[in-house]
């Protein structure tokens, strides 16, 4: 059973502490992120970590793997060179709501769509944080930020739902108050065969929280806490109390041919001599 | 037809990029689709799953960029092809390579722009974006090529120098060069010699990705090789990690910007003809060169003292020659398809020693020699 002391062996401790402020969720995620690798046993060496750029981003530099942070919202192209030209890593992707769904939306969904084997774990704050506070497409609507000082009126993705209609194996959502229960999404998401997508509500009190009257790491988890319902509890509920909460656990787990592995089908078809 | 150095063939010069690619070493090709580029990528989507090597079509310019720079940190030899459209999208992630010292091949079969321009006729103005395109000071290698059979061996050189110098290299080809159908001799696999990365040779514990030692070239690690380090398009001290430190910063910066100003003795490639008691220059690239060379064949014959220069590389650029060859030859005419953009580093490099007449064509069309010889004859005397 993995501890906090138990994965201190995957840290680069000689580049701490963090650039994350005091009672930042990406702590409770890279906990959740790393726990899972001891929990499957994958090699140090056979790991490698893909960000974009953003807070969340950061986290690569922090691990002891192979790791790649890339150009903003760009990291899965670089992850599917990764993947594609060695199969036998195990590549993670680290992004989060700016960078995956802004301006990396149109990798994010063709990299779902073609179903290539990435875990990619998307640490939703409702904001750009590392810029300084600025809306997101995950903003909800009417939340103050530094580019919507009278209140956002844009609408907001349903991450997960976009993952699911663009193609994923597997969807999930988590929270960093429901720890425990993010920690198994991470896991079941890298054991994942295909294309897996871990949407991560994280708090963010510096940037989101102080101008939307949750100013502490606190009041944002309590707000997670009592705005988040299961969904498979709310399949069960009448709309109007669904309405305005985060859903979470599992959208998607399904099996369908993972890119990759038609690649080597179709080179073990076609190729002269065995390949090579 | 077998000759005693290879195979003869007739095929066009987007082929011949395709057979160079396969022939360097290159088992990794992720691209998009861009007239006139396109067929570069049909012909290694046949070819690269037929010997186990990795094709895949992105969703756009800028995915194909980041996939390549991905696959080659595994430690394979990658490319893309594009055209001026997707050639801007790719700064970005060029820059990226460029920063964090990735060997990486991008061919840029150049076509009229700016903007969507003439998506099936040639130009050569995307010669300063090769340059300069993407921010910040960086190294860049651009190599060029005339002849159908130039191009796959100007793939060969140019995987081979991103190789050797850890950077991208843009093969500057153009439409007109790509789209032509010519003979060309593919060699036996023996003639071939191919260049790979530096590996490190100290222990994993002691590696540092990003060392600044005496040659300017850090050995690069494959991921998964046992060498476990972090790569970042911040700004890095040698361990990989980014940093804020003006003293580190400054080093790394000049390190990776002098890295291919001092090889350049060996990176620079170009062709004379009757230079030797030349009074004019004609210095030209790419498929304008081609029409340069006759023009200069001709005006010997008519008794114009007229010398030829091709460029096999455009950047770096040969200053140093062309400022010796600027003081014995008053007049250096310098055909392009384009507004200047290579005179002007011609002025730079013979300053007042000599005459710069820049001839432009910039209408989707190749120069005809004729036009050429009038300007030679025009400047003889």
């Amino acid at each position: 059973m993995s501890t906090t002391t138990s994965i201190k062996k995957y840290l680069r401790k000689q580049f701490f502490p963090t650039i994350w402020c005091a009672g930042c969720g990406n702590g409770i995620v890279l906990g959740a992120i790393l726990r899972a690798i001891e929990n499957i046993g994958w090699e140090k060496d056979n790991i490698v970590m893909v960000s974009g750029i953003g807070c969340s981003s950061r986290t690569p530099g922090y691990v002891d793997f192979n790791t790649l942070h890339t150009t903003h919202g760009r990291s899965i192209g670089f992850a599917t060179g990764v993947k594609f030209a060695n199969p036998d890593f195990k590549v993670i992707v680290v992004t989060g709501d700016g960078d995956a769904t802004a301006i990396g939306g149109n990798h994010f969904i063709h990299a779902a769509r073609r179903n290539i084997d990435l875990t990619v774990i998307l640490f939703n704050n409702y904001i750009y944080g590392m810029t300084g506070g600025q809306g997101s497409p995950t903003t909800p609507v009417g939340s103050k930020s530094t580019t919507t000082p009278y209140g956002n009126i844009d609408n907001p993705f349903d991450i997960s739902r976009l993952a699911v209609a663009a193609g994923a194996s597997y969807v999930a959502r988590g929270t960093v108050y429901h720890a425990t229960a993010l920690n198994k999404l991470i896991e079941n998401g890298m054991r994942k065969k295909g294309f897996s997508l871990i949407e991560t509500l994280v708090n963010c009190q510096t940037y989101y929280g102080r101008p939307n009257d949750l100013k502490t790491p606190i009041r944002l988890l309590k707000w997670f806490k009592e705005n988040s319902l299961s969904v498979k509890a709310a399949d069960k509920l009448p709309p109007e109390k669904v309405k305005g909460k985060f859903l979470t656990g599992v959208f998607a787990d399904i099996d369908k041919p993972e890119f990759c592995e038609s690649y080597k089908k179709l080179v073990d078809k076609v190729s002269v001599n065995g390949g090579n | 037809m077998k000759t005693t150095k290879g195979t003869v063939k007739f095929l066009t010069g987007n082929t011949a990029c395709a057979l160079g690619a396969i022939d360097a070493g290159v088992r990794f090709f992720a691209g998009y689709p861009i007239t006139p580029s396109s067929e570069i990528a049909e012909e290694l989507s046949y070819l690269l799953p037929r010997i186990g090597g990795k094709f895949i079509q992105m969703e756009d310019e800028i995915a194909s960029m980041g996939a390549v720079i991905g696959a080659s940190l595994t430690g394979k030899k990658a490319m893309t092809a594009t055209s001026g459209p997707g050639f801007s999208l790719k700064q970005e992630n060029i820059g990226y390579a460029c920063m964090t010292e990735v060997p990486c091949v991008i061919v840029n079969v150049q076509r009229g722009g700016p903007s969507t321009g003439l998506p099936t006729l040639p130009s050569q103005a995307d010669v300063q974006q090769a340059r300069w395109g993407t921010h910040g000071d960086h190294p860049i290698i651009a190599l060029s090529g005339s002849y159908v059979s130039e191009l796959y061996w100007q793939v060969i050189n140019g995987v081979n120098l991103a190789e050797i110098y850890r950077v991208p290299v843009i093969l500057l080809f153009d439409e007109t060069v790509c789209h032509l159908s010519e003979r060309i001799v593919i060699p036996d696999k023996s003639e071939i010699k191919l260049a790979e990365r530096k590996r490190p040779e100290v222990s994993p514990d002691k590696y540092l990705p990003y060392i600044n030692d005496e040659t300017d070239i850090p050995p690069m690690a494959d991921f998964g090789s046992g060498y476990r380090y972090h790569v970042t398009g911040l700004s890095h001290e040698e361990t990989g990690f980014p940093t804020n430190d003006s003293k580190v910063i400054d080093l790394m910066y000049r390190r990776i910007n002098r890295k291919i100003e001092r090889y350049k003795d060996e990176i620079i490639a170009y062709k004379e003809t009757d230079t030797k008691d030349a009074e004019i220059l004609v210095l030209s690239y790419g498929g304008t060169a081609r029409s340069a060379k006759n023009a200069c064949v001709t005006a010997r014959e008519e008794g114009i003292k007229v010398g030829f220069m091709n460029l096999k590389t455009i950047w770096p650029f040969p200053y140093e020659r062309v400022c010796e060859l600027g003081k014995k030859c008053k007049k250096v005419l310098v055909p392009e398809m384009n507004l200047g953009q290579i005179s002007l580093e011609v002025e730079r490099a013979v300053k007042s020693d000599s005459d710069v007449i820049s001839i432009s064509r910039v209408d989707g069309n190749v120069h005809e020699p004729i036009e050429i010889l009038e300007v030679i004859r025009k400047n003889a005397n």
